[in-house]
């Protein structure tokens, strides 16, 4: 058993440590050691088009991932709560940007934008950068469907009489949401978040299609780096990618280990505390 | 002063698609009573006490809470809280902020609204819990709560779901008392909803007995016991031997085999009826004995329970249960004994269908 997992393990992580071994090697071949240097992560830092690219993918994925959790989250309340006409298209339809693969999905905002910005343009009078804004729309549109599907699967474990409680209890649509439904699909809404934060920095081939001349992705500028002939910069990119991801996935341990022992032990604190502060002056009750 | 009903509904129908949940029903509960609606799973209680909640619009029909049409406004809107089944705690709030959500969106600040929390979880005798979330308490506990949170907002009506069919037996009877203690202290109209009709005769000032969406039948439990109004109410309240037969005249039954006992009854001669016979109100006596209502048959069992036997009296086209209180020199029969089964004419009551 012992060696079966060294073998699985050294399977995983020997490219990893590879890596980051050989973005400190001063051979100019990717593969060959050449004795210990920074040289790659001084270019790498001084290299404008690339830091320009890291800039765009987080403005992107930042944008992206906050527009696409509150329409996947809306999106996802409708399909569970609400009966409406149309209802099973829309869901079937939802589904559709998981399901397509990634170049067609690309083609089509490709084709899209190529026709559409003019026409929004000519109709606004306004003028749409085609680079970030074409981007991030593309990321947008493919990470709601997995925003939704992770927060819908949160909403229909979740006690719906919770929601008619709180109605009972003179909250307004709003408040039942603010201070109920949301609190309880909390981790679901982090999660496909956090889902659309990854999707959205990792993407190379929609972004290939939608970026414009002005505006590269990391990714999309990795990938072109590849094309123009590999330097061990690639390596200390790919170190720095890696690193800020273990960053993200050690912040969230520690949000979600701070949460449950919050939870398991009763409040201390005298009076607990609403967990958020309801809007003063609610609704009058009917006659007195 | 005249009193205004608490809960005034008119002809209320409430369907889901095809479905028709709640038929066309009239009711009035009076303001300050202990009200029950009763009735087997799917007959259509729970979406009345809901229409009441303002969580379902009736379909047609008007409602009325002391006089103000409600019938299609928001819950929110509406003087009434509800105790949920399973009680709808909200699990990420502890006990305090639970029982204090009802004022804080009502608009009364957190000062005032935490103070009033705590009296009223005091009352409920849980204080020293306040902090504690749902999940850690019991069921018994969690039920004070739900009824703290409800209570708390002085609702002029509190709508309760089978609020008690979550608790084990002790606990429930336990309940039982307290709930109908604390509606006559406040003083406000309790409606309830349970299938359980013993819960029900208990607790209840009046019974509504519902099923298959419409209102059988309204009134005090002596009322549904003694007079029932048909034969399903007949059946669904305590236990009862029906007697199926038609009229004769208008104190003469025809049994099904035949045998003519006495019964008063209203119904034309010829209807189909059933004679309703509590196994308390029928003695068995030794065969030939008795008054003019009387039929012959042979003890099959006899279930000793302490403080009376039951005894299952086979006929040759039915079985009876009879009652018998277990006084000092009353002679047990076994079974296999030839008996008779007897009642006086008052004992009995006829429905039909």
């Amino acid at each position: 058993m012992g060696v079966h997992a060294g073998v699985v393990f050294a399977f995983f992580y020997a490219p990893i440590a590879i890596l980051i071994i050989f973005s400190f090697s001063g051979d100019r071949l990717v593969g060959r050691w050449g004795g210990f240097t920074l040289d790659w992560y001084r270019e790498f830092w001084n290299n404008d088009q690339l830091t320009n690219s890291i800039t765009v993918s987080l403005q992107v994925a930042l944008i992206a991932t906050v527009a696409s959790v509150v329409l996947g989250t809306l999106s996802a309340l409708a399909l569970e709560r609400f009966r409406f006409r149309g209802r099973r298209v829309f869901d079937a339809l939802l589904y559709l940007p998981i399901i397509i693969p990634d170049v067609t999905m690309g083609i089509m905002m490709l084709v899209f934008f190529a026709e559409g910005i003019d026409v929004v343009d000519s109709l606004l009078g306004i003028s749409l950068a085609k680079g970030i804004t074409t981007i991030t729309l593309s990321h947008i549109a493919f990470c709601i469907s997995f925003v939704s599907v992770v927060v819908r699967a949160r909403l229909s474990g979740m006690d719906s009489r919770l929601e008619e409680a709180a109605m009972d209890l003179y909250a307004t649509r709003w408040q039942t949401f603010r201070y109920v439904t949301l609190p309880q699909i909390l981790p679901g809404v982090a999660g496909g978040g956090l889902l659309a934060l990854t999707l959205s920095l990792d993407d190379v081939v929609i972004s290939q299609f939608t970026s414009g001349p002005g505006a590269t992705t990391l990714p999309v500028y990795v990938f072109s780096l590849i094309r123009k002939g590999v330097t061990p910069m690639i390596n200390s990119v790919s170190v720095v990618m890696f690193l800020a991801s273990l960053v993200l996935i050690a912040a969230m341990l520690a949000v979600d280990r701070l949460r449950s022992t919050g939870s398991s032990v009763p409040s201390a604190v005298p009076g607990g505390d609403l967990s958020a502060e309801p809007a003063v002056g609610g609704h009058e009750r009917g006659d007195t | 002063m005249t009193a205004r009903p608490a809960v005034e509904i008119r002809g209320i129908t409430k369907r889901f698609d095809d479905v028709v949940a709640v038929d066309a029903i009239d009711m009035q509960i009076a303001d300050g009573e202990f009200f029950a609606m009763l009735g087997p799973s799917g007959c259509g209680k729970t979406t009345t006490l809901r229409m009441i909640a303002g969580l379902e619009f009736p379909t047609e029909g008007s409602l009325k809470i002391f006089g103000d049409e409600v019938g299609t406004l928001p819950p929110h809107k509406r003087p009434v809280n509800t105790v949920f089944q399973s009680y709808a705690l909200f699990p990420h709030m502890n006990v305090l902020d639970n029982v204090a959500f009802g004022l804080r969106m009502n608009g009364v600040d957190r000062t005032t609204a935490r103070r009033r929390a705590s009296e009223m979880i005091a009352l409920v005798r849980l204080s020293g819990m306040e902090n504690r979330r749902p999940a850690q308490m019991s069921g018994g506990q969690q039920q004070r709560v739900a009824l703290a949170r409800a209570l708390v907002n002085e609702p002029k009506v509190l709508l309760l779901d089978e609020p008690l069919g979550a608790l084990d037996l002790k606990l429930r009877q336990d309940m039982q008392l307290e709930l109908k203690e604390l509606q006559r202290r406040l003083g406000i109209s309790f409606v309830f909803v349970t299938h359980d009709q013993e819960e029900a005769l208990t607790m209840s000032d009046r019974i509504a007995v519902m099923n298959n969406g419409r209102l059988l039948q309204v009134g005090t439990p002596e009322e549904i016991y003694e007079r029932p109004a048909n034969r399903f109410v007949a059946d669904f309240i305590g236990t009862t031997n029906l007697l199926d037969g038609t009229v004769v005249d208008g104190s003469t039954v025809c049994l099904a085999n035949g045998t003519r006992v006495a019964a008063r009854c209203e119904h034309p001669a010829g209807t189909t009826v059933a004679v309703c016979l509590r196994p308390e109100r029928a003695r068995v006596v030794t065969a030939g004995d008795g008054t003019a209502s009387r039929i012959d048959g042979v003890i099959d069992t006899v279930t000793y329970i302490g403080n009376a036997r039951v005894y299952t009296v086979r006929l040759d086209w039915m079985q009876l249960r009879v009652r018998e209180e277990n006084r000092p020199g009353a002679a047990p029969r076994e079974a296999g004994d030839p008996v008779s089964v007897t009642w006086d004419m008052n004992a009995v009551t006829v429905v039909t269908e």
